[in-house]
């Protein structure tokens, strides 16, 4: 299974076995990585799920569609490489991916 | 006797969220997680919608995996209902006569569907959908053919309609009211889903009495007030909710239209805390309280009573939200509409992408409904917590920036 690493706000880092086909913020939250709430529970209506996407990894984690772009737009903290970790598959490519979080989702 | 540590009655979202919330914020001790229904909490706002459509399964439905509660340390007793609750003792005793000690508790016990009390509603094939064993009734109730009654123009029921078309099956709606979503949504919101439902084949039949079901051992019919009998093969009703907080009433703790809890999420007795469908609550953005029935208002009260038990500083509150989504309508709504003064429109109604604006009598937003429209949603989240007034002809103009109207 794909490696995926988890950066909380304060340094902590949380390294995890996630599952191919699940999004990048089923794997934080079956897991129990705290820093991603994912109130919506992936049906991007919240935007409680915000990741920066390390610059690597920006290729291979696709394109934000209009609605995770106009959500995301409005999160606390956005940059260029914010993302809405439900909405990024975890696919074999993503192996050793590595995603920060913002210092709050609300 | 076994347990002490933190009791969770209740396996919903919210008690599903509680439990994760404490070993989040550090919590050590003993977790305890009680529910009624067989399966480990799963999210139900699918039920109505990906579930029906067989685009769900079990497992995605689930809050979290089965190993995440071995995991933390969260002792799950399903298939397990509480009978009552010993204050002076720290009990709480379920229904097969077990006692269970607790330090603090947690009631998330939700709320179950109102009933109807009319003749016909105990036949077979009436319907109601609240946990996933009720979805599951209900989808092998409909398929391409069959006719479905669905009592009460909500969000369970559109949600449901929606559904039912996509499946094939022929829908009906019955509501008492002159318009649907009567109690929960705009008039402008009211008629776009009124239109887009008949768009799609629903039936809707308004400002309509319904006085029974009618059938041979298993539904056939609807009956109106007028006498007119509208055949069926099943029917959904979708006519609110009611606290389950007897239990709390019984043992003392405050209760109006749900348990009474403070900022933090706790009752009167301070070692008991209660969260989700089940509470009457502070709004303080509204200056109000309020039952809600929401899985943000679960998750933001899960979060409230963890902080308050781990001593961490209350979570700021956040501003009430909901979501639905029907056919490709994708429906977010941020605030309550309290003391609304006026109405303003943003973008066509016509063309499916919209949003509703609250203003209240100093020109602050109180609520948005907003229509395949999420920048709407977020912007209007923000403006409803920064109470800032905003130039209604602004607002209302496309060419208005919704992130500088935010700023």
């Amino acid at each position: 299974m794909p490696k995926i690493t988890y950066i909380e706000h304060d340094g902590t880092a949380h390294t995890i076995d996630a599952e191919e086909g699940l999004s990048v913020m089923e794997g934080a939250v079956n897991n129990g990585v705290p820093g991603i709430d994912a109130d919506c529970g992936g049906a991007c209506a919240c935007a409680t799920c915000h990741v920066y996407v390390d610059a690597a990894w920006e290729h291979l984690t696709g394109e934000k569609n209009e609605s995770e772009a106009a959500m995301i737009s409005f999160a606390n903290g956005v940059e260029p490489n914010s993302r809405l970790s439900c909405q990024i598959k975890v696919t074999p490519e993503l192996d050793g991916l590595v995603v920060r979080m913002p210092a709050g989702q609300h | 006797m076994s347990g002490a540590g933190i009791l969770i009655a209740g396996a919903g979202h919210a008690g599903g969220a509680a439990a994760a919330a404490l070993r989040q914020f550090g919590y050590k001790g003993p977790i305890t997680l009680i529910g009624e229904e067989p399966i480990l909490p799963y999210q139900r706002p699918p039920l109505s919608k990906a579930w029906l459509k067989g685009e769900a399964t079990a497992e995605s439905l689930a809050l979290r995996p089965a190993r995440f509660y071995a995991q933390q340390s969260i002792e799950t007793r399903l298939s397990t209902t509480i009978a009552a609750i010993d204050r002076a003792t720290h009990q709480v005793r379920l229904a097969d006569g077990t006692a269970i000690h607790y330090e603090k508790l947690i009631l998330a016990l939700g709320a179950r569907p109102r009933r109807l009390p009319l003749p016909g509603f105990e036949l077979q094939g009436v319907l109601e959908l609240r946990t996933a064993a009720d979805a599951d009734r209900l989808k092998a109730a409909i398929g391409p053919g069959t006719r479905v009654a669905i009592i009460g123009g909500g969000y369970i029921g559109l949600e449901a309609a929606a559904s039912a078309r996509a499946l094939g099956a022929d829908a009906f709606v019955l509501e008492r009211e002159p318009r649907l979503l009567a109690r929960v949504a705009s008039e402008p919101l009211s008629a776009f889903f009124h239109t887009a439902h008949t768009a799609h084949g629903v039936q809707i039949h308004l400002a309509t009495q319904v006085t029974g079901l009618a059938g041979q051992g298993k539904v056939q019919a609807v009956q109106l007030a007028d006498g007119t009998e509208l055949p069926c093969d099943a029917a959904l009703v979708g006519v609110g909710a009611i606290p389950n907080d007897e239990i709390a009433a019984a043992c003392g703790l405050e209760c109006s239209h749900g348990v009474v809890v403070d900022e933090q999420s706790r009752t009167t007795d301070p070692d008991i805390f209660a969260i989700g469908d089940l509470t009457n609550r502070p709004l303080p953005l509204y200056n109000r309280r309020i039952r809600l029935e929401s899985v943000p208002n679960a998750l933001e009260q899960a979060r409230q009573a963890a902080a308050a038990i781990t001593g961490r500083p209350a979570p700021s509150p956040e501003v009430p939200w909901f979501w639905s989504d029907q056919y490709d309508i994708k429906l977010q709504i941020a605030g309550l509409p309290f003391d609304v003064a006026t109405l303003v429109i943003r973008g066509n109604p016509q063309a499916g992408t919209f949003a509703v604006f609250h203003l209240d009598a100093q020109s602050r937003v109180q609520c948005v409904e907003s229509v395949n429209t999420p920048a709407e949603f977020m912007a209007g989240r923000q403006l409803i917590q920064k109470r800032k007034p905003v130039d209604a002809t602004a607002l209302a103009d496309l060419n208005t920036n919704m992130k500088d109207l935010a700023a």
